[in-house]
């Protein structure tokens, strides 16, 4: 059968051989080992011996001729059908007549995937000696590659199966990813680091890594909305002629709020119901024990702390109001953590007091001044504003006397402290000066209706108007 | 600019330095009247004459200590360890001494000497002529190790190793010899012992590699941009110093590091710089780093097919960058 004879490898580091000398010619009977061609390199000049027995068919690199290692340089009729391991089978030849047709010659370019002629680099572009000059150079040369694709060799195939593996052997990352024991919500530290720095939720964003794990792009893209405008300068007025509007940067707080604000009012149907309250016993306990307090506590003693403390045993007499909406069902929650809404000078801040039904009069005071300060000098923690199960907002302190709060999603209501003011009541068919306070609650009409939330309010009102002199405040 | 090999940026650059400086010269095995068996130095006793071109018995130990003699003396040798296999009789006078001459003479002794080292595998030299030996050096404070990709970085850097005043490890790809053809600047230039260069942009992972690795790097980066893959390949050129800087900045803009040698992966430069984006760049990762290296099998086999499995390649790199991406 027909074989072609290659250009062996002749030497380390030498890469093509030129074609010296032709030991036999067209016709001649060639032994096995016997010298058949003479290759010269810029290292060495050295005789080919031939790999196979047989007659020498036809020369394919003729005297002179400079080609790569691995390529045909002649063709052989050889004896025996096994054919030794380095010649290339010819895919069609004629058995005998040796001067008959004879098939092209493969390609000069190497056959065989192992040969390194395959990544023969022809014009390493020379580029910067630092990275600064390098990166514009390769920039440029990359913005060509893309108008014009640059003539490479094909693709190598690919390797052994055998190389891979032994290679991947090498790497435990690989074996972590390949038994997928990885769970989707690890997140990376450049994903925690984004998250702290852009106060988000990770749970929010859809990952599109392995295994549905949230990456650093996806929280990027996340983001983007809410970076773009902040990074981009605003339009300087004074190149319009007349500026009669302006436009502030978003910044991420703001979009974040704004965010939640959409999902909730588009997501949760609002229902809204006000009682009033007559605190009368309560504003007399405090006047009574404010400057008391204050020396003992070093802090001042509001309404708030007795707010939260009616509501947080309200919601335990009404545990549809301390709970949230699951589509296919309803999840009461066990702990009674109430978020305060605080106005930081960033944005609106919802910091939680967690179990807030096992804090005296007194506790949930420090609490409130802790968390509201805290909230104030942007030193919260993550903790501080997760876990939140029912949110009451201090309107009363921005002077409010009715407000219509959107409920903090997923929670099932929000309820508003207005201002404490004195009115005229009727009280046995007579008019008395009282001090007096509404209580506002938005909730959420697919938990509760009026009959729970009524009761809710109600329970409220009635734990607020006991409130007299003998009201425990610790 | 002129075209040419990496042998020939190699030549090029000593036969300019011999000009220019009459107290360099180069010593070894077989670079006299042979030129060298790789042609490093092909034509240069010609020109300079046995005095400055010393072929020197099989004992790389004298090579060595002859050479810290010299340039203790002053003079600035370039010793040639025929192949990087041949290094280890001469690792007493490169770690022992030359690496602490200056640090121990508090400056009194200067080492201004090039040590040149053929190294790597992928050319089927088997057991005795392809071992990576960089890792050894590269732990050896006192010593500068460089390793050229290119041409225009091999005659740069050399160029740079000769004047410079500290030993240096200067190791030559032997694959890369006659495999990598360049652009070579004509006039008189240096490249700067220390700087990083990245070779392509990219910012969705970071590829660090150097030699020969370094071109299958930009082979597999290349075949990963038609999947939408756009990975930056930093070619280190100097070992140590390392460029800790660039490694950096390009870890914490992709957030992905691969690291890839063909020397042992076990205590290799690649550890290193694992550890220094773990260290320095750890809230940018956005994935496991990744290292991608020579198995820790004793040598380099020589049968084609356990050599190939032994290299890197651009299949094995690219599999790694596309895992990489979509982490």
């Amino acid at each position: 059968m027909a074989q072609f004879i290659e250009l062996p490898h002749v030497g380390e580091s030498v890469v093509e051989g030129t074609i010296g000398k032709w030991l036999k010619q067209p016709g001649d009977r060639v032994e096995r080992y016997d010298p058949l061609v003479e290759v010269v390199t810029d290292k060495v000049t050295m005789e080919v011996p031939s790999p196979v027995a047989g007659q020498l068919l036809r020369i394919i690199a003729t005297e002179g001729e400079t080609v790569p290692m691995g390529a045909a340089i002649a063709e052989v009729e050889t004896d025996e059908r096994a054919t030794p391991a380095p010649a290339v089978q010819a895919a069609a030849a004629s058995p005998t007549a040796p001067p008959a047709p004879v098939p092209p010659p493969p390609p000069a370019t190497p056959a065989t995937s192992t040969t390194p002629m395959s990544y023969l680099i022809t014009n390493a572009q020379p580029v910067g000696p630092t990275g600064g000059s390098a990166v514009e150079a390769l920039a440029q040369e990359t913005a060509d590659a893309t108008s014009s694709p640059p003539v490479k060799p094909a693709a190598p195939p690919p390797p052994p199966a055998v190389a891979t593996q032994l290679v991947d052997a090498t790497n435990p990352a690989a074996h972590a990813d390949a038994d997928g024991e990885r769970p989707a919500h690890r997140l990376s530290p450049a994903v925690r680091r984004l998250a702290r720095e852009h106060q988000l939720d990770v749970d929010r964003i859809t990952g599109t890594g392995m295994g549905g794990r949230v990456t650093r792009d996806d929280v990027l893209r996340f983001l983007e909305p809410a970076a773009g405008p902040a990074t981009v300068p605003v339009p300087a007025p004074v190149s319009e002629t007349i500026a009669d509007e302006e436009r502030l940067a978003i910044t991420p707080v703001r979009r974040m709020i704004a965010e939640a604000m959409v999902r909730s009012a588009s997501q949760i149907p609002h229902a809204w119901s006000m009682v009033e309250v007559d605190i009368n016993g309560l504003v007399a306990l405090r006047n009574r024990e404010r400057d008391a307090f204050r020396q003992r506590e070093g802090i001042n003693l509001t309404y708030l702390p007795f707010a939260l403390k009616a509501v947080a045993g309200a919601l335990k007499d009404n545990p549809t109001l301390n709970a949230s909406w699951g589509d296919d069902h309803i999840v009461l929650k066990r702990r009674i953590n109430l978020g305060i809404a605080v106005a930081a000078p960033t944005g609106l801040v919802v910091p939680v007091i967690h179990d807030a039904d096992r804090l005296s009069i007194a506790g949930l005071a420090h609490a409130i001044d802790d968390l509201a300060g805290r909230a104030r000098s942007g030193a919260l923690r993550l903790e501080d504003v997760q876990g939140g199960t029912f949110t009451v907002n201090n309107t009363g302190a921005l002077g409010s006397s009715i407000s219509g709060p959107i409920i903090n999603h997923p929670q099932a209501g929000i309820l508003t402290t207005e201002a404490v003011q004195q009115r005229p009541v009727v009280i046995n068919e007579a008019i008395a000066i009282r001090w007096m306070m509404n209580l506002c609650l938005s909730f959420d009409h697919r938990i509760n209706d009026g009959e729970e939330s009524g009761g809710f309010l109600q329970s409220v009102k009635r734990r607020l108007e006991a409130v007299d002199g003998d009201t425990p405040i610790y | 600019m002129t075209e040419m090999t990496v042998i020939e940026a190699v030549r090029s650059a000593l036969r300019e330095e011999m000009e220019r400086d009459e107290r360099v010269f180069v010593m070894g095995e077989d670079v006299g009247q042979r030129g060298g068996v790789f042609l490093a130095t092909q034509g240069l006793i010609e020109d300079f004459g046995p005095q400055r071109v010393l072929d020197t018995p099989l004992a790389e130990a004298s090579i060595m200590g002859i050479a810290l003699g010299a340039a203790f003396r002053g003079m600035r040798p370039i010793p040639e360890v025929q192949f990087s296999d041949f290094v280890w009789p001469s690792v007493n006078q490169l770690i022992g001494e030359a690496a602490r001459a200056y640090y121990g003479t508090n400056g009194a002794l200067k080492v201004p000497m090039t040590v040149r080292i053929p190294y790597g595998g992928g050319i089927r030299g088997g057991l005795f002529h392809s071992q990576n030996v960089e890792a050894l050096f590269f732990h050896t404070p006192g010593l500068l190790v460089v390793t050229p990709s290119t041409p225009y970085e091999a005659k740069g850097l050399l160029k740079s190793a000769i004047r410079d005043d500290n030993p240096v490890i200067f190791l030559e790809h032997k694959k890369t010899y006659r495999l990598v053809r360049g652009e070579v600047p004509d006039d008189d230039y240096t490249i700067p012992i220390g700087p990083a260069d990245i070779k392509r942009v990219g910012g969705d992972v970071t590829v660090v590699s150097y030699g020969l690795a370094m071109h299958y790097c930009l082979a597999a980066a290349e075949a990963v941009a038609a999947d939408g893959i756009a990975a930056e390949v930093v070619d280190l050129r100097t070992l140590k110093p390392l460029d800790t800087a660039t490694i950096l900045a390009s870890v914490r803009k992709t957030g992905k590091l691969l690291i890839v040698h063909e020397d042992n992966i076990s205590g290799g430069i690649g550890a290193e710089i694992a550890a220094l984006a773990a260290d320095e760049a750890f809230e940018y990762l956005d994935a496991p780093i990744a290292r991608l290296c020579g198995p820790d099998v004793p040598t380099m086999p020589f049968a084609q097919t356990l050599e190939d499995a032994y290299m890197p390649n651009p299949e094995a790199i690219a599999s790694e960058l596309r895992r990489l991406a979509s982490y």
